[in-house]
């Protein structure tokens, strides 16, 4: 497949405005602006776009559920927090591409009858933000953004919102909380965000690949897209590939593509001529595959079929050098320093769980640890307002029930029986997060 | 972070990290970053809960200003908001990026998370440690040096990832860190090069 949304990133000026409009660009939202918004909806919906943050939700009906019939302003809020570890394709897009983000925030107000989209971008990413703000101002001057774009009667403003170090500010409505100048913890659901989001407005919140997935759904027609793809899963999708990896990189392919493929003969193939142990196939909040599960469909419903998610595509690729116990302790201390504390279960079992895989990790585990780290997990799991309890417990129980024998190799031998030179030559210190 | 009685609530909870810190100087915003607030407060509704949406970049003028968050900017932070002491710090205290005390003039964070890990991150961390003179989190006698590590940067394509101050290095294995390290040491700011690898080949792997 030919790329769509990175095809000229490697271009050295691909992120000026002059080089967008010579290949295309906004040429989607004049095209969306001379519809409808109901019928902008409906291609969209009918491209069967899939939202490309994580949940993998059909952003038509995301627009769709927007209250229509209210006084109140609406908003659009793009999803720019890119922090599920493994994932980086926002960054690219941003960096690279950002009219195709705006335009995709353009043609979204449009939609849903909003005149102000809000982007909000994690802190972290000041680099990306100051082309973004370069960029926008430009879009600005040149009367793509603001009062009466592209002289078609219609305004929208653009704003970026920078945030300050939050995993959680990823879950959409601590997002709105955060963009409200709040601590990022969940709301409870409902009201959704389509009904009540920023500031009490109907709003709908996208991700950044999301948005710059629609100026080519309005330009090529819904049908082109869905073809792109396997049934259901229509159009480009970038995967996000890191890890034991020869070429470690963000590679734009039709979700036709295998994951086998991706790995091997996209990303070149596990490093160093290693064998492959197991992949983590959609950031690390996703259960594990195995290098037998690796022929299958890398789409949404292809590598939910196989018993895994692909979340934000992020394929963490790992070599036979990796412990799956310090895996699990890797991730869980990553978890449990970004549980936002709001829901019990959360903030305390994180806690619990990396305490137990940290204890198992330094060769002082029993037998009995691993039950009570399944029955911890799984406390978890399930129990909060947002995804995040979820993804918390993933880690230990999957690598629990796919690699228990390491587990109990750890155990019995009083030590890591799976050492790598890349790992850290001194004793953990223990540091309170 | 927990409550459970048997774990060192001081120890863990994140207040203790983040109670503001009294440097018993008046932080008063300079004219320039005032009046930056004002255009800023006005991407957001004209009203409370809109203008509410500016705390965060409030606080990052406070930040680039003095170089952390102090108590009397967080009163400051409030009057300018039109909230209370106590919203502001509710959100200083939260997010990760706010510092609540005095840094070093080079603040080094190694991602520690996964994709970077497993590329050798630990052994960046020990590395600069040795070279720096801190701990895996702390600051070096002379006040130079801030090394932290901090959880996903989103470059995971670029493992290992160190940011200093603003600046990214990027695919820095154990061996650049050493180099990083001396370059920072001998040259100061002229060794933020920013990004190393920065697009147009991002990607092409």
């Amino acid at each position: 497949m030919d790329p769509i949304l990175t095809k000229y990133v490697r271009e050295p000026h691909a992120y000026t405005l002059d080089s967008y409009l010579r290949h295309e660009g906004y040429e989607g939202l004049r095209k969306a602006l001379a519809m409808k918004p109901e019928q902008v909806i409906d291609v969209v919906k009918a491209s069967g776009l899939k939202g490309r943050g994580g949940a993998g939700f059909p952003a038509g009906m995301k627009w769709q559920f927007v209250v229509k019939d209210t006084p109140r302003p609406k908003y659009i809020v793009c999803n720019a927090d890119e922090s599920e570890p493994g994932t980086f394709k926002d960054h690219l897009l941003m960096e690279r591409n950002p009219h195709l983000l705006f335009e995709g925030c353009l043609i979204a107000c449009h939609a849903i009858g909003a005149k102000v989209a809000y982007i909000y971008i994690r802190g972290e990413f000041l680099h990306v933000q100051e082309v973004l703000e370069q960029q926008l101002e430009e879009a600005y001057t040149k009367g793509y953004v603001g009062k009466n774009v592209m002289g078609l009667g219609f305004d929208c403003e653009i704003h970026i919102h920078r945030g300050a170090g939050a995993y959680e500010a990823g879950e959409e409505t601590a997002l709105l909380e955060s963009l409200e100048g709040r601590r990022a913890q969940p709301r409870l659901k409902p009201p959704f965000p389509a009904i009540a989001g920023l500031y009490g407005s109907p709003t709908a919140v996208n991700n950044v690949e999301t948005l710059c997935n629609v100026p080519s759904i309005m330009r090529n027609g819904a049908e082109w897209y869905a073809a792109l793809g396997p049934e259901k899963n229509g159009g480009p999708k970038l995967y996000c590939i890191s890890g034991h990896v020869q070429r470690p990189g963000v590679y734009e392919a039709s979700m036709k593509m295998t994951l086998r493929e991706l790995i091997f003969d996209v990303a070149g193939g596990v490093r160093d001529g290693r064998a492959l142990k197991a992949v983590i196939p959609g950031g690390s909040s996703v259960p594990i595959l195995l290098p037998h599960q690796l022929d299958i469909e890398a789409s949404f419903d292809g590598v939910a079929k196989a018993g895994s998610l692909l979340g934000s595509a992020g394929i963490i690729v790992l070599d036979d050098t990796t412990c799956m116990v310090w895996l699990a302790e890797n991730l869980l201390r990553f978890y449990r320093h970004e549980s936002c504390g709001k829901c019990t279960p959360c903030r305390e079992g994180t806690q619990w769980v990396l305490s137990i895989l940290e204890k198992i990790e330094r060769g002082e585990g029993e037998m009995k640890d691993l039950a009570l780290l399944e029955n911890v997990a799984g406390l978890i799991a399930g129990k909060t307002l947002c995804a995040f309890g979820d993804a918390a417990a993933t880690p230990a129980l999957t690598t629990l029930k796919n690699f228990r024998a390491e587990y109990e190799a750890h155990v019995r031998e009083g030590r890591c029986t799976v050492p790598a030179p890349w790992r850290r030559r001194r004793t953990a210190t223990v540091h309170a997060h | 972070m927990t409550f459970h009685p048997k774990i060192d609530y001081r120890e863990l909870h994140r207040s203790k990290r983040h109670m503001p810190f009294d440097d018993g100087i008046p932080f008063v915003y300079t004219p320039e970053n005032r009046d930056r607030l004002e255009v800023i407060a006005r991407r957001y509704p004209p009203d409370p809960a809109g203008r509410r949406s500016a705390i965060l970049p409030a606080l990052y003028l406070v930040q680039r200003q003095i170089g952390y968050v102090s108590l009397s900017a967080i009163q400051q932070v409030a009057s300018a908001i039109g909230c209370t002491p106590a919203d502001v710090e509710d959100v200083v205290s939260f997010y990760t990026m706010f510092y609540t005390r005095p840094m070093g003039k080079y603040v080094v964070q190694v991602c520690r998370t996964l994709p970077c890990a497993l590329r050798g991150a630990e052994r960046v961390t020990e590395e600069l440690m040795d070279a720096l003179g801190t701990g895996p989190s702390g600051t070096d006698p002379s006040g130079n040096f801030t090394l932290m590590e901090v959880e996903c940067l989103g470059a995971c394509d670029r493992a290992p990832l160190v940011m200093v101050n603003d600046s990214w290095h990027e695919c820095l294995g154990p061996e650049d860190a050493k180099t990083l390290a001396a370059d920072l040491l001998a040259r100061g700011e002229d060794a933020l090069t920013g990004c190393h690898h920065q697009a147009p080949d991002r990607g092409k792997g």
